[in-house]
Protein backbone atom coordinates (compact mmCIF):
# COMPACT_ATOMS: atom_id res chain seq x y z
CA UNK A 1 0.00 0.00 0.00
CA UNK A 2 1.42 3.56 -1.15
CA UNK A 3 1.04 5.92 1.27
CA UNK A 4 0.54 9.76 0.72
CA UNK A 5 3.38 11.15 2.76
CA UNK A 6 2.13 14.63 2.15
CA UNK A 7 -1.12 14.03 3.66
CA UNK A 8 0.28 12.13 6.19
CA UNK A 9 2.76 15.37 7.45
CA UNK A 10 -0.53 17.26 7.34
CA UNK A 11 -2.61 15.31 9.31
CA UNK A 12 0.06 15.12 11.88
CA UNK A 13 0.99 18.50 12.04
CA UNK A 14 -2.80 19.06 12.72
CA UNK A 15 -3.11 16.29 15.24
CA UNK A 16 0.27 17.82 17.17
CA UNK A 17 -1.41 21.25 17.04
CA UNK A 18 -4.81 19.84 18.28
CA UNK A 19 -3.44 17.80 21.16
CA UNK A 20 -1.12 21.00 22.38
CA UNK A 21 -4.52 23.04 22.35
CA UNK A 22 -5.93 20.53 24.18
CA UNK A 23 -3.39 20.08 26.78
CA UNK A 24 -2.34 23.64 27.04
CA UNK A 25 -5.79 23.95 29.36
CA UNK A 26 -5.33 20.85 31.10
CA UNK A 27 -2.60 21.37 33.15
CA UNK A 28 -2.40 19.28 35.64
CA UNK A 29 -0.06 20.05 38.09
CA UNK A 30 1.88 18.75 41.07
CA UNK A 31 3.12 21.10 43.36
CA UNK A 32 6.41 20.17 45.36
CA UNK A 33 6.05 22.91 47.41
CA UNK A 34 9.23 23.05 50.44
CA UNK A 35 9.20 26.90 51.52
CA UNK A 36 7.89 30.52 51.87
CA UNK A 37 6.72 30.62 48.13
CA UNK A 38 4.36 28.05 48.94
CA UNK A 39 2.24 30.84 50.59
CA UNK A 40 2.50 32.99 47.24
CA UNK A 41 2.07 29.87 45.44
CA UNK A 42 -1.68 29.71 47.04
CA UNK A 43 -1.91 32.96 46.82
CA UNK A 44 -1.82 32.46 42.63
CA UNK A 45 -3.92 29.79 43.21
CA UNK A 46 -6.88 30.79 44.68
CA UNK A 47 -9.62 32.79 43.41
CA UNK A 48 -7.91 36.60 43.42
CA UNK A 49 -5.57 35.56 41.02
CA UNK A 50 -7.54 32.26 40.08
CA UNK A 51 -4.95 29.83 37.76
CA UNK A 52 -7.87 27.85 36.83
CA UNK A 53 -8.42 30.62 33.81
CA UNK A 54 -5.68 28.58 32.67
CA UNK A 55 -6.93 25.37 33.09
CA UNK A 56 -4.63 24.86 35.92
CA UNK A 57 -6.87 24.68 38.76
CA UNK A 58 -6.45 21.43 39.65
CA UNK A 59 -3.67 20.28 41.98
CA UNK A 60 -2.87 16.57 41.99
CA UNK A 61 -1.16 15.24 45.32
CA UNK A 62 0.46 11.87 42.79
CA UNK A 63 2.87 12.55 40.59
CA UNK A 64 1.70 9.69 38.23
CA UNK A 65 -1.62 11.85 37.79
CA UNK A 66 -0.14 15.14 37.06
CA UNK A 67 1.81 16.20 33.63
CA UNK A 68 3.66 19.92 35.51
CA UNK A 69 5.45 19.73 38.33
CA UNK A 70 5.91 23.33 39.96
CA UNK A 71 9.37 22.99 42.28
CA UNK A 72 8.39 25.16 45.14
CA UNK A 73 10.61 26.68 47.54
CA UNK A 74 14.04 26.07 48.51
CA UNK A 75 15.70 22.71 47.71
CA UNK A 76 18.52 21.18 49.81
CA UNK A 77 20.75 18.21 48.88
CA UNK A 78 18.80 16.25 51.45
CA UNK A 79 15.73 16.29 49.49
CA UNK A 80 17.51 16.48 45.93
CA UNK A 81 16.90 12.70 45.94
CA UNK A 82 12.83 12.44 46.72
CA UNK A 83 12.62 15.91 44.28
CA UNK A 84 14.15 13.65 41.15
CA UNK A 85 12.26 10.28 42.15
CA UNK A 86 8.99 12.46 42.03
CA UNK A 87 10.05 13.79 38.56
CA UNK A 88 10.54 10.20 37.63
CA UNK A 89 7.35 9.04 38.28
CA UNK A 90 5.41 11.46 36.19
CA UNK A 91 4.32 9.81 32.80
CA UNK A 92 5.28 11.15 29.73
CA UNK A 93 4.79 14.12 28.64
CA UNK A 94 5.89 15.95 31.25
CA UNK A 95 6.73 19.62 31.89
CA UNK A 96 9.16 21.37 34.92
CA UNK A 97 8.14 25.47 36.21
CA UNK A 98 10.89 26.57 38.85
CA UNK A 99 8.67 29.03 40.93
CA UNK A 100 11.20 31.14 42.51
CA UNK A 101 14.80 32.17 42.41
CA UNK A 102 15.62 29.09 45.21
CA UNK A 103 14.94 26.69 42.61
CA UNK A 104 16.32 28.47 39.45
CA UNK A 105 19.40 29.04 41.06
CA UNK A 106 19.66 28.59 44.90
CA UNK A 107 19.01 32.06 45.59
CA UNK A 108 20.81 33.97 48.35
CA UNK A 109 21.15 30.32 50.17
CA UNK A 110 24.55 29.96 48.37
CA UNK A 111 25.39 27.36 51.29
CA UNK A 112 26.67 23.55 51.97
CA UNK A 113 22.70 22.75 52.20
CA UNK A 114 21.26 23.94 49.37
CA UNK A 115 21.03 22.44 45.63
CA UNK A 116 22.35 25.65 43.34
CA UNK A 117 19.50 25.61 40.89
CA UNK A 118 17.54 22.20 40.19
CA UNK A 119 18.36 21.98 36.62
CA UNK A 120 21.21 20.56 38.03
CA UNK A 121 19.19 17.38 38.90
CA UNK A 122 16.19 17.55 36.19
CA UNK A 123 15.26 19.17 32.75
CA UNK A 124 13.31 22.67 33.82
CA UNK A 125 10.80 24.38 31.09
CA UNK A 126 9.74 27.46 32.32
CA UNK A 127 12.11 29.57 35.27
CA UNK A 128 9.82 31.95 37.38
CA UNK A 129 12.33 34.58 38.97
CA UNK A 130 11.56 36.50 42.44
CA UNK A 131 11.68 35.67 45.91
CA UNK A 132 8.97 35.04 46.29
CA UNK A 133 7.38 35.92 42.72
CA UNK A 134 4.33 37.93 42.63
CA UNK A 135 0.97 36.16 41.43
CA UNK A 136 1.15 38.33 38.07
CA UNK A 137 4.88 36.84 37.54
CA UNK A 138 3.68 33.35 38.11
CA UNK A 139 0.53 33.96 35.95
CA UNK A 140 3.49 34.86 33.08
CA UNK A 141 5.10 32.37 33.79
CA UNK A 142 2.10 30.16 33.48
CA UNK A 143 0.92 31.67 30.02
CA UNK A 144 4.74 31.01 28.56
CA UNK A 145 4.35 27.40 29.72
CA UNK A 146 1.09 26.89 27.52
CA UNK A 147 3.06 28.00 24.70
CA UNK A 148 5.32 25.75 25.09
CA UNK A 149 2.90 22.89 25.86
CA UNK A 150 0.90 24.03 22.58
CA UNK A 151 4.53 24.15 20.47
CA UNK A 152 5.17 20.28 21.61
CA UNK A 153 8.27 21.39 23.19
CA UNK A 154 9.65 19.71 26.42
CA UNK A 155 12.84 20.03 27.71
CA UNK A 156 15.53 17.09 28.28
CA UNK B 1 20.74 45.37 96.43
CA UNK B 2 22.44 42.05 94.69
CA UNK B 3 19.40 40.98 92.10
CA UNK B 4 18.09 37.82 91.76
CA UNK B 5 21.00 36.55 89.08
CA UNK B 6 23.91 37.78 91.52
CA UNK B 7 22.39 35.68 93.86
CA UNK B 8 21.92 32.51 92.07
CA UNK B 9 26.16 33.12 90.81
CA UNK B 10 26.46 33.38 94.21
CA UNK B 11 24.98 30.29 95.42
CA UNK B 12 26.64 28.48 92.43
CA UNK B 13 30.13 29.60 93.04
CA UNK B 14 29.93 28.85 96.55
CA UNK B 15 28.61 25.20 96.21
CA UNK B 16 30.89 24.54 92.68
CA UNK B 17 33.95 26.80 93.18
CA UNK B 18 36.10 24.13 91.39
CA UNK B 19 33.58 23.93 87.89
CA UNK B 20 33.53 27.59 87.26
CA UNK B 21 35.18 29.42 85.75
CA UNK B 22 34.07 33.04 84.89
CA UNK B 23 29.75 34.38 85.68
CA UNK B 24 28.49 37.80 85.08
CA UNK B 25 25.06 38.93 84.39
CA UNK B 26 23.28 41.05 81.72
CA UNK B 27 20.80 42.33 81.72
CA UNK B 28 19.32 40.21 84.43
CA UNK B 29 19.85 37.14 83.00
CA UNK B 30 23.23 35.60 84.51
CA UNK B 31 25.48 33.79 82.41
CA UNK B 32 27.85 30.54 83.96
CA UNK B 33 31.21 28.96 82.24
CA UNK B 34 32.11 26.44 83.89
CA UNK B 35 34.51 23.31 83.28
CA UNK B 36 32.74 20.30 81.45
CA UNK B 37 34.11 17.81 83.74
CA UNK B 38 31.70 19.58 86.10
CA UNK B 39 28.52 19.51 84.03
CA UNK B 40 26.93 16.95 84.81
CA UNK B 41 26.97 17.43 88.42
CA UNK B 42 26.21 21.54 88.55
CA UNK B 43 23.37 20.67 85.41
CA UNK B 44 21.80 17.88 88.02
CA UNK B 45 21.91 20.52 91.27
CA UNK B 46 20.19 23.27 88.92
CA UNK B 47 17.41 20.72 88.12
CA UNK B 48 16.98 19.10 91.05
CA UNK B 49 17.99 22.05 93.75
CA UNK B 50 14.20 23.30 94.72
CA UNK B 51 16.23 27.04 95.33
CA UNK B 52 16.98 26.64 91.16
CA UNK B 53 14.70 24.13 90.18
CA UNK B 54 15.49 24.45 86.50
CA UNK B 55 12.75 22.13 85.20
CA UNK B 56 12.90 23.19 81.35
CA UNK B 57 16.09 23.01 79.20
CA UNK B 58 15.06 25.91 76.63
CA UNK B 59 18.32 25.57 74.02
CA UNK B 60 20.70 24.21 73.36
CA UNK B 61 23.56 25.10 70.79
CA UNK B 62 27.07 25.01 70.16
CA UNK B 63 29.44 27.94 68.86
CA UNK B 64 32.69 28.18 67.14
CA UNK B 65 35.09 30.86 68.55
CA UNK B 66 38.15 29.98 66.02
CA UNK B 67 37.99 33.04 64.97
CA UNK B 68 36.14 35.33 67.90
CA UNK B 69 37.42 39.17 67.97
CA UNK B 70 39.77 39.01 64.44
CA UNK B 71 36.85 40.79 62.40
CA UNK B 72 34.27 43.65 63.05
CA UNK B 73 31.72 41.48 62.95
CA UNK B 74 32.95 39.02 65.60
CA UNK B 75 34.46 41.81 68.07
CA UNK B 76 33.61 41.01 71.87
CA UNK B 77 31.20 44.33 71.56
CA UNK B 78 27.88 44.99 72.11
CA UNK B 79 26.09 48.23 71.33
CA UNK B 80 22.56 48.56 72.65
CA UNK B 81 20.14 50.39 70.01
CA UNK B 82 18.73 53.11 71.71
CA UNK B 83 14.67 53.51 71.49
CA UNK B 84 15.08 57.19 71.30
CA UNK B 85 15.92 59.54 67.84
CA UNK B 86 19.33 59.76 67.37
CA UNK B 87 19.58 63.45 68.36
CA UNK B 88 18.17 62.42 71.74
CA UNK B 89 20.22 59.62 72.26
CA UNK B 90 22.87 59.66 74.79
CA UNK B 91 26.40 58.64 73.41
CA UNK B 92 26.64 54.63 72.72
CA UNK B 93 28.33 53.11 75.27
CA UNK B 94 30.05 50.20 74.54
CA UNK B 95 29.05 47.28 76.66
CA UNK B 96 32.01 45.17 76.67
CA UNK B 97 31.93 41.44 77.19
CA UNK B 98 34.71 38.87 77.95
CA UNK B 99 34.44 35.03 77.48
CA UNK B 100 36.10 34.24 80.77
CA UNK B 101 38.57 31.95 78.96
CA UNK B 102 41.11 32.82 76.17
CA UNK B 103 39.97 31.93 72.75
CA UNK B 104 42.89 29.44 71.82
CA UNK B 105 42.33 25.42 70.50
CA UNK B 106 41.99 24.00 74.10
CA UNK B 107 38.61 26.32 74.14
CA UNK B 108 37.81 26.92 70.53
CA UNK B 109 34.18 25.38 70.72
CA UNK B 110 31.19 26.14 73.20
CA UNK B 111 28.10 24.20 74.28
CA UNK B 112 25.25 26.75 75.18
CA UNK B 113 22.75 25.47 77.39
CA UNK B 114 19.69 27.91 78.35
CA UNK B 115 17.54 26.69 81.27
CA UNK B 116 14.21 28.00 82.97
CA UNK B 117 12.27 27.69 85.81
CA UNK B 118 9.14 27.20 85.93
CA UNK B 119 8.54 27.30 89.51
CA UNK B 120 10.94 30.82 90.38
CA UNK B 121 10.15 32.13 86.31
CA UNK B 122 14.11 32.45 85.74
CA UNK B 123 16.43 31.65 83.08
CA UNK B 124 19.83 30.46 83.18
CA UNK B 125 22.58 30.79 80.33
CA UNK B 126 25.24 28.14 81.24
CA UNK B 127 28.42 27.52 79.06
CA UNK B 128 30.68 24.95 78.49
CA UNK B 129 34.17 25.73 76.55
CA UNK B 130 35.12 22.45 75.25
CA UNK B 131 38.86 21.93 73.24
CA UNK B 132 39.58 21.21 69.58
CA UNK B 133 41.71 18.32 70.49
CA UNK B 134 38.65 16.51 72.41
CA UNK B 135 35.49 17.85 71.47
CA UNK B 136 33.15 16.26 74.18
CA UNK B 137 31.22 17.17 76.80
CA UNK B 138 28.72 14.70 79.04
CA UNK B 139 25.15 14.29 77.59
CA UNK B 140 22.42 16.00 79.32
CA UNK B 141 19.73 13.43 77.56
CA UNK B 142 19.35 11.68 80.44
CA UNK B 143 18.59 14.62 82.94
CA UNK B 144 16.52 16.32 80.18
CA UNK B 145 14.89 14.74 77.50
CA UNK B 146 14.46 17.76 75.26
CA UNK B 147 18.15 17.54 75.05
CA UNK B 148 18.31 14.41 72.31
CA UNK B 149 17.46 16.11 69.60
CA UNK B 150 19.11 19.36 70.38
CA UNK B 151 22.56 17.39 70.93
CA UNK B 152 22.05 15.49 67.78
CA UNK B 153 21.97 18.82 65.93
CA UNK B 154 25.31 20.33 67.54
CA UNK B 155 26.69 17.19 66.49
CA UNK B 156 25.83 17.18 63.47
CA UNK B 157 27.30 20.63 63.30
CA UNK B 158 29.82 21.12 64.76
CA UNK B 159 31.29 17.62 65.45
CA UNK B 160 31.04 17.96 69.71
CA UNK B 161 30.38 14.30 70.87
CA UNK B 162 27.96 13.97 73.54
CA UNK B 163 29.43 11.31 75.70
CA UNK B 164 26.69 8.80 76.83
CA UNK B 165 23.94 9.91 73.74
CA UNK B 166 21.55 6.76 73.33
CA UNK B 167 21.25 8.19 70.08
CA UNK B 168 24.54 10.14 68.82
CA UNK B 169 24.27 11.18 64.40
CA UNK B 170 23.27 13.66 62.42
CA UNK B 171 19.99 15.12 62.64
CA UNK B 172 19.86 17.90 59.68
CA UNK B 173 22.37 16.73 57.22
CA UNK B 174 22.99 12.79 55.29
CA UNK B 175 24.69 10.39 56.77
CA UNK B 176 27.32 10.10 53.69
CA UNK B 177 27.69 14.38 54.35
CA UNK B 178 31.56 14.37 55.11
CA UNK B 179 32.52 16.80 58.09
CA UNK B 180 30.57 19.50 60.31
CA UNK B 181 29.49 22.53 58.06
CA UNK B 182 29.23 25.40 60.77
CA UNK B 183 32.24 24.86 61.61
CA UNK B 184 34.59 27.95 60.95
CA UNK B 185 37.17 25.39 58.56
CA UNK B 186 34.32 23.82 57.00
CA UNK B 187 34.96 25.61 52.90
CA UNK B 188 31.68 28.42 52.60
CA UNK B 189 31.13 27.23 49.03
CA UNK B 190 31.99 23.30 49.60
CA UNK B 191 29.37 21.11 48.56
CA UNK B 192 28.23 17.62 48.70
CA UNK B 193 25.66 16.85 47.08
CA UNK B 194 23.74 13.16 46.80
CA UNK B 195 22.94 13.63 43.20
CA UNK B 196 23.75 15.55 40.50
CA UNK B 197 26.93 17.77 40.00
CA UNK B 198 29.10 19.25 42.71
CA UNK B 199 28.52 23.14 41.81
S1 LIG C 1 12.74 32.17 46.50
FE1 LIG C 1 12.49 33.37 48.39
S2 LIG C 1 10.34 33.10 48.92
FE2 LIG C 1 10.89 31.45 47.49
S3 LIG C 1 11.50 29.72 48.74
FE3 LIG C 1 13.34 30.88 48.23
S4 LIG C 1 13.62 32.26 49.97
FE4 LIG C 1 11.50 31.53 50.06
Amino acid sequence: MSVDAAKLNWMTTRLDAALGWARKFSIFQYPFVTACCGMEYMATATSHYDMDRFGAGFPRFSPRQADVLFVVGTISHKLAPMLRRVYDQMTEPKWVVAFGVCTCTGGFYDNYATVQGIDTVMPVDVYIPGCPPRPENVLDGLIKLQEKIAQGELAR
Amino acid sequence: MPTASDELIARLRARFPQHILAAHAYRGQPTVTIRREGLLEVATALRDDPATAFDVLMDLCGADYAWFGMSQASAPTLRTPSPLPYFMSPAPSAERWERGVPHDAQHRFEVVYHFYSTAHRRRLRLKVPVSFAEPSVPSLAGLWAAANWYEREVWDMFGVVFEGHPNLKRILMYESFQGHPLRKDYPINKRQPIIGPVN
